[in-house]
């Protein structure tokens, strides 16, 4: 069971004055699985993958992608590593269009060429990009619709579609689901697991449903530290899981 | 005169500028601090305490104090009425928006500038000073008024740093700082502390322009020194730091009033505009801002 | 904006290129040369816009840029003799010089604190112009008409008084650099300058280096700037002070604001607008830079998003 590490946290730790945030957090992800990452609100879970796709620089700690060190690198050169984030809090354009808003993430991917590549992105093969992007997650009708006019799930939608259209390695995901209908979160589900075919998932989730769905491997998160990792249903019989939460279960 | 005193008088020179400079920079980084706005026109509001001052001194004619003492009343009245105007004109039509503040404040300058011109005309008119009286150093003798001009500069940042920090209103006007939500939460009348914020720090201004006229004279294009100084010191003081402010203040003042006297006036400003390169190269926050992640 | 429009769009721009060609043909004398100093004005307008309404960033030293043309190109005709063409590139490549200094300088600074020190170096440059008035002439400035050679192209001669050769010139520079911002904007460069406008840090997060693209629009601006300034100085020959002016920022952000910020029409049209305006004013009153301030304050109480701005909203989404 030889796996290649794809990620890998040494004691990363970041503290905001007196408040340790993220404490010593040892995490490694093997590629292709599906981890969920969750825990009670303050655990640190968004600020531990603000560690790793580069929006917040470490106070202390090491982290390495495909065996290369990148705790030092800023976030736009770990996006063209592969590591791709969508934040928690929807932030596609408002004001531009569906098809604007993937084209900038479809044309990044494009851009890891030279200089001149990087002049001569075709804009047939962007929006080839961007037909496939929104196809995968179901948003072909709405290409043409300004960002911001979209209800709100939809609008997750399109910030999940950005982040293929990045053909990440390693997608970070953090609440995708919150805001959706049932239906849509089941279809959100199938859609991660297309999406785990091609690269690394990384989920911070509440929804337990969701987790235990998706999840190949949880880690828990309180107070900063990793309090327990493992299989599904190694969690769900954990004590220290279920102190942590006392008895929360999904919160929909 | 040997180097020495010349220094001397360069340092005098250099401390004046920088009182008044830290009463008009003040009045800016309050009205950033509070409202998060920049107010372009805050120059025009020092030239109008100067205009004004001239006004009430030639309407008393032969009593230069007691038409000191009426530009000191009127001057920062007027003026502040001007910002609250502007406030509920405009400002509050535009929600305070950074970026259309800014397009009208400059608008704001060019009216102001531009009535002035119509009432007041082109020329630079001198104001008689309230009191004359010299200091007769040993190597040479100095503007008594000049020192006056700083103490009262001094006593005035001193007398808002109490009210800042101890009256209710000065309470009122740092939550509404910190967190302007919250503030309202608790009861605090952000709108009208804002009017009331963006009006003190005109009048600042004012007041700075009334002290300063006698030592220079009054024209309508004096505003835009006093501005780019301001901001020069707001900037390095980090934007809406009030204690930056004032360091930063003393700092340019100091170092303009000295370059000013011992090279040229121009060079001063060439040579303060690379400082705040320099600075600002190595932290973009100021020296006391916020640091960028 | 969406790229379907390409069609339309190209068709647009270069038909306002072409009619401004053709309007040399009916225009009399007066607003002959008037509309020739618009098309200069109006590439800086248009220089200013790529920064202003694409990028984000409004700067208040401009003028910077635009006398630094001014200058590289006057002082080279006037103490060195050089030929329109070279003073021309002295101009364009001082420019580019001092913008790629500057932009080191600020690319980390935003928002306000990158409108102060815009505003302040422009100032220290103005400055620098006085303080060497010796070489400038400072406020005075000079002229340099009779030193300007006439241009020589296959044997014949064109001077630069003639008021054909002035309006052609201008239409020129302009025309290349209205289409060369077009060229951008559709870019997947200029896609990305929107981006920075809309959401820097998101734009970040996308991958972009985002510093890298502000540093380059603010290049370019500046360079276009540079390029009208080198223009102004040869078709209108008088160098001055003036125009290194806090006027001198304040004007191009007035007509990007009138015309409609982030549309590539809007600082032409702005441009041409406030000229007659303040003409206009300025037979009435000698306080006519009133105008200046009243039409800012109602055009961001009313009509923020400028002419073509607001025609853009409401009738043709696809300009861009």
């Amino acid at each position: 069971m030889a796996a290649v590490t794809l990620l890998e946290t040494k004691q990363i730790s970041r503290s905001f004055g007196g408040l340790h945030a993220v404490r010593n957090v040892d995490l490694q992800l093997t590629p292709g699985e599906i981890r969920a990452v969750i825990g009670p609100n303050g655990a640190g879970k968004t600020t531990l993958v603000s560690l790793i796709s580069g929006r917040l620089p470490p106070t202390s700690g090491m982290i390495s992608f495909k065996g290369e060190d990148i705790t030092q690198l800023r976030s736009w050169s770990r996006v063209t590593r592969g590591i791709v984030y969508t934040f928690q809090v929807t932030s596609v354009y408002p004001n531009l269009s569906c098809y604007e808003n993937v084209a900038l993430a479809a044309q990044r991917g494009m851009m890891r060429g030279g200089w001149i590549e990087r002049l001569i992105v075709s804009e047939q093969r962007i929006a080839k990009r961007v037909e496939s992007a929104l196809g995968r997650v179901g948003l072909t009708s709405e290409i043409g619709r300004q960002a911001g006019e979209l209800p709100y799930g939809h609008q997750r939608l399109l910030e999940v579609a950005m982040g293929l259209a990045l053909e990440p390695e390693l997608l970070i995901m953090d609440e995708p689901t919150q805001g959706l209908a049932q239906h849509e979160i089941a279809e959100f589900c199938d859609l991660t697991r297309v999406i785990a075919k091609d690269a690394t998932v990384l989920l911070i989730e509440h929804n337990m449903s969701v987790v235990l769905e998706l999840a190949e491997r949880i880690t828990v998160m309180d107070k900063g530290e990793v309090i327990a990792e493992g299989t599904p249903a190694e969690i769900e019989q954990n004590s220290a899981v279920q102190r942590a939460y006392l008895g929360t279960d999904a919160a929909a | 005169m040997d180097f020495g005193p010349y220094l001397f008088l360069a340092l005098l020179e250099g401390m004046v500028t920088a009182f008044v400079l830290a009463l008009t920079a003040l009045g800016l980084s309050l009205v950033f601090g509070v409202l998060r706005i920049v107010n372009i026109a805050h120059g025009e509001f020092f030239m109008l305490g100067a205009v004004l001052a001239w006004w009430s001194v030639s309407l008393v004619g032969d009593l230069p104090l007691v038409g000191f003492i009426l530009a000191l009343l009127i001057g920062p009245l007027i003026v502040g009425g001007i910002a609250i105007a502007t406030d509920w004109l405009i400002l509050r039509r535009i929600n305070y928006n950074p970026e259309s503040t800014i397009v009208a404040t400059i608008g704001l300058l060019y009216i102001i500038q531009q009535a002035v011109l119509t009432l007041y005309g082109p020329d630079a008119r001198p104001v008689p000073a309230p009191i004359y009286f010299r200091i007769d150093f040993p190597w040479f003798g100095y503007s008594g008024y000049k020192l006056i001009v700083a103490g009262m500069s001094g006593l005035l940042i001193l007398a808002s740093w109490i009210a800042l920090s101890r009256s209710k209103l000065g309470l009122y006007m740092r939550a509404t700082q910190l967190n302007e939500e919250m503030a309202q939460a608790f009861g605090v009348p952000v709108r009208r502390i804002y009017a009331l914020v963006f009006a003190v720090g005109a009048m600042f201004a004012a007041v700075a322009g009334v002290l300063v006229v006698p030592i220079r004279q009054a024209d309508y294009l004096m505003g835009l020194e006093p501005l780019l100084l301001s901001f020069i010191v707001v900037i390095i003081g980090g934007l809406g730091n009030l204690k930056g402010t004032l360091v930063a203040a003393f700092l340019i003042g100091l170092t303009d009033g000295i370059i000013s006297v011992m090279i040229s006036p121009t060079l001063a400003k060439i040579l303060a505009t690379l400082l705040v390169a320099l600075v600002l190269a190595v932290r973009p926050g100021g020296l006391f801002g916020e640091q960028e992640a | 904006m969406t790229h379907n429009a390409t069609t339309k769009v190209l068709v647009l721009h270069l038909a306002i290129i072409v009619a401004l060609f053709l309007a040399q043909f009916v225009l009399g004398p007066y607003h002959h040369t008037n509309v020739a100093r618009i098309m200069v004005f109006g590439a800086f307008a248009v220089g200013y816009n790529v920064l202003l309404g694409y990028t984000g960033l409004m700067s208040l030293g401009h003028a910077m840029f635009f006398a630094t043309g001014l200058y590289g190109a006057g002082l080279t005709v006037y103490y060195f003799g050089f030929g329109a063409i070279e003073a021309f590139a002295v101009g364009v490549a001082a420019t580019f010089v001092v913008a790629a200094i500057f932009g080191l300088i600020v690319v980390r600074t935003a928002g306000v604190s990158f409108l102060i020190v815009s505003l302040m170096f422009a100032q220290a440059a103005f400055l620098t112009t006085l303080y060497f008035n010796r070489i400038t002439r400072g406020d005075e400035g000079f002229v340099i008409s009779s030193q300007l050679r006439p241009l020589e192209i296959a044997g014949a001669s064109f001077p630069f008084s003639d008021p054909s050769m002035k309006y052609n010139v201008a239409w020129l520079v302009f025309a290349v650099s209205f289409i060369a911002s077009v060229a951008l904007v559709r870019s997947p460069i200029g896609r990305i300058w929107i981006a920075i406008r809309e959401n820097e840090a998101r734009t970040r997060m996308l991958g972009y280096n985002t510093y890298k693209y502000k540093f380059l629009a603010l290049v370019i601006s500046a360079t276009i700037a540079g390029a009208a300034g080198a223009t102004y100085a040869l078709l209108f020959s008088y160098v001055g002070s003036t125009f290194a002016s806090i006027q001198y920022s304040i004007f191009p952000l007035l007509w990007t604001l009138v015309g409609g910020v982030g549309t590539i029409i809007g600082p032409l049209l702005g441009t041409g607008l406030m000229f007659y305006l303040i003409d206009i004013a300025s037979g009435l009153t000698e306080s006519h830079l009133f105008v200046v301030g009243a039409v800012l304050v109602v055009l961001i109480l009313w009509l923020p998003k400028g002419i073509m701005g607001g025609i853009r909203d409401r009738w043709l989404p696809w300009l861009p």
